[in-house]
């Protein structure tokens, strides 16, 4: 890469600050009057300073709720929302991964023709298909619960044929050595494929993960009890409410919080991420 | 230790090609065994066939007196090593040599006593905690040598094993494994495409041509009286210089020669090792009347690439076989002829090779 001199580097780094600048503004005014008191925000007196009303609001909103409702504090909906991304993103790479094994690795009749028709239900999101996965949900009495909520969202597309193109990368001698070498099917598949896959798997996580915490849609129908809801759920909740006043504080302070795990997911794992994303030694 | 019979061995694929076109040969217990050929001779199938990594479609294939043709590779008592050394590349070089040992249930003193025992045969002892990625080629190899040794199998297999290694290290292991296989003393078919691998790790030499077996023997016999055209060209580098015996000049240096066998023959092949540059003629051999188009110095020795002075009607070229109409010439040191220079080689008759018209049957004088 060449190095930009003089004026024209200033002039690039000047964009990149206002793109920053534009990026990061909500998400400071979010922490703002996630920190200042209802009644200034309702008077529209919002300082763009933080308040002193840190501790005390996030305590509401964790352990309390909103005031003259009668919501779940937030602490639930995250925990809901936790256990829902996770067993999402889990179980889409335990599935996806097994499937690819199976399509890349074993010669059964209608291979190729099974292989076509997952990759056909990348057409098929949950947007597209939510009536009948609503009514399979509600007769197999999936309604408000963890299972409902995640396992219609489990099988991944994307996350198989990811794993088919990483499994096809790996030379097949590796099998041939793991043949010679005794390995049946299981074993080569947990003896040397899956820590191959180490940082694809991570790779995946992360990016399913996100995908799980922000779903919107699917939660909305199929849970209605308080207690299952989930943070991107609660938040809009929050915000219509048709014969009080919006608390402000408290929304603002829900959205950061549901902004921290998907940020600690990424920061955790990003170096495992970038590898998964870039890595081709074998 | 074992001995391995393959007895018309045969491999047609699904699609209706057939890689392996009927073979048989005996390699005998403690013997090394060279399957050579050009690529897509089908040398790597019929070793993939004897490990049990591709499915046999007719014959047998036996080792240490036992019909494997169902029998899976784990279960055939073998240890192969490939061309890119197919390591682990997440396991330590420790855990790759003794990963085998484990899947077989084998107690883990006994496994630590041989991965020990064949890392210091191995000279990798230093390296056993460290990850394949961290080692040299020449290393990556002595790892895959020890997976397969520490096995103690019946026979052991070697495809390519050598071809992705630098020159100068190619030699050295060439050496190295061929001092292993003597101290082990264990049955081996190694495949390689290289003619001099071929030639020095050979007991028994198996050179194959289009999923067939050109010639079966050991390495000087086949060097000395290669029985086909292809053999000829193949095995000796560079080639044996061959002609049509029906360009005039050669007719006529053969036009004395009574004996029935000259006149069936119709190609002459002469190595170029086997020239001396000479005004003379001499009894019952050959002379060839060249013209100097390039010379080769390589030190030790010089090669002489001339052309012959009546130029003839191409006859079928195989793989590495030269153009016609030319001729190398090997001579010691390094002073040759200028280019352009008109030369005189001649080759006494104990070192003609004649051949059939159509290459495929050695005519002994």
């Amino acid at each position: 890469m060449v190095e930009e001199q003089g004026i024209r580097r200033l002039v690039a780094h000047l964009i990149l600050w206002i793109g920053i600048a534009v990026v990061a503004f909500p998400v400071y005014l979010a922490i703002v009057a996630s920190t200042q008191e209802a009644s200034l925000i309702a008077n529209g007196q919002m300082s763009l300073l933080p308040g002193g009303h840190f501790l005390e609001n996030y305590y509401k909103t964790i352990f309390v709720g909103t005031s003259g409702s009668t919501r779940e504090p937030v602490g639930v909906m995250l925990l809901n929302s936790l256990i829902m991304a996770l067993t999402i993103a889990l179980g889409k790479i335990a599935i996806s991964i097994l499937s690819a094994y199976a399509i890349v690795y074993f010669r059964f009749p209608f291979r190729m023709w099974i292989f076509w028709m997952i990759f056909m239900t990348l057409m098929l999101p949950v947007e597209v298909r939510i009536y009948p996965t609503y009514k399979i949900a509600a007769d197999l009495h999936l309604l408000d619960s963890y299972a409902g909520l995640t396992l219609p969202l489990i099988a991944s597309a994307t996350a198989t044929l990811l794993f088919r193109q990483f499994f096809m990368t790996v030379p097949d001698e590796l099998l041939e050595a793991s043949r010679i070498d005794g390995a049946g099917p299981l074993r080569f598949f947990w003896d040397t494929l899956l820590p191959l896959s180490r940082t694809n798997m991570a790779a995946l996580f992360v990016i399913l993960f996100i995908f799980g915490w922000n779903q919107y849609l699917w939660p909305l129908l199929i849970t209605t009890r308080d207690d299952m809801q989930t943070i991107v759920i609660g938040i809009r909740k929050m915000i219509t409410t048709s014969d009080a006043l919006t608390e402000w504080p408290v929304v603002m302070a829900t959205a950061v919080l549901a902004m921290l795990p998907p940020v600690a997911v990424v920061i955790l794992m990003q170096k495992l991420f970038v590898r998964g994303l870039v890595e081709t030694e074998k | 230790m074992a001995n391995v019979v393959l007895r018309d061995v045969h491999k047609t694929y699904p699609g209706g090609v057939e890689a392996i076109k009927g073979i048989s040969f005996e390699v005998g217990d403690g013997q090394f065994c060279v399957l050579v050929g050009p690529s897509g001779c089908g040398k790597s199938t019929l070793l993939r066939m004897v490990a049990g990594l591709e499915t046999i479609t007719g014959g047998d294939i036996d080792i240490g007196g036992r019909i494997v043709n169902q029998i899976e590779p784990a279960d055939r008592d073998i240890a192969m090593v490939f061309q890119n050394y197919a390591l682990y590349p997440h396991m330590s070089v420790y855990n790759n040599m003794a990963y085998g040992l484990r899947n077989r249930g084998m107690p883990k003193p006994e496994i630590d006593t041989r991965v020990q025992e064949a890392a210091r045969i191995l000279e990798i002892v230093p390296m056993l905690e460290r990850k394949p990625r961290q080692l040299s080629g020449g290393q990556r190899q002595r790892v895959a040598m020890g997976r397969a040794i520490v096995r103690q199998p019946k026979v052991f297999l070697f495809d390519e094993p050598l071809s992705n290694l630098d020159a100068k290290l190619r030699i050295a292991m060439r050496v190295e494994i061929r001092k292993l296989q003597r101290r082990l003393k264990t049955t081996s078919i190694y495949v390689t495409h290289d003619q001099l691998e071929a030639m020095t790790l050979a007991d028994i030499l198996v050179v194959m041509n289009g999923g067939r077996v050109e010639q079966i023997g050991n390495p000087l016999d086949i060097y000395q009286k290669p029985s086909t055209t292809f053999v000829a060209s193949f095995i000796g580098a560079p080639p044996m210089n061959l002609m049509p015996l029906r360009a005039d000049e050669i007719k006529s240096q053969f036009a004395g020669d009574s004996r029935a066998a000259a006149s069936a023959a119709g190609i002459l092949g002469i190595r170029p090792e086997d020239f001396v540059i000479s005004n003379e003629t001499i009894a019952g051999g050959i002379a060839l009347d060249l013209t100097v188009e390039a010379i080769e110095r390589v030190g030790a020795e010089t090669f002489i690439y001339g052309t012959r002075q009546h130029e003839i009607q191409g006859i079928s070229a195989n793989p590495g076989e030269l153009p016609p109409g030319e001729v190398i010439v090997r001579i010691p040191g390094a002073i040759a002829p200028a280019i352009g220079e008109r030369i005189r080689a001649i080759a006494p008759r104990e070192k003609l090779h004649l051949f059939s018209a159509d290459g495929r049957k050695r005519i002994d004088l």
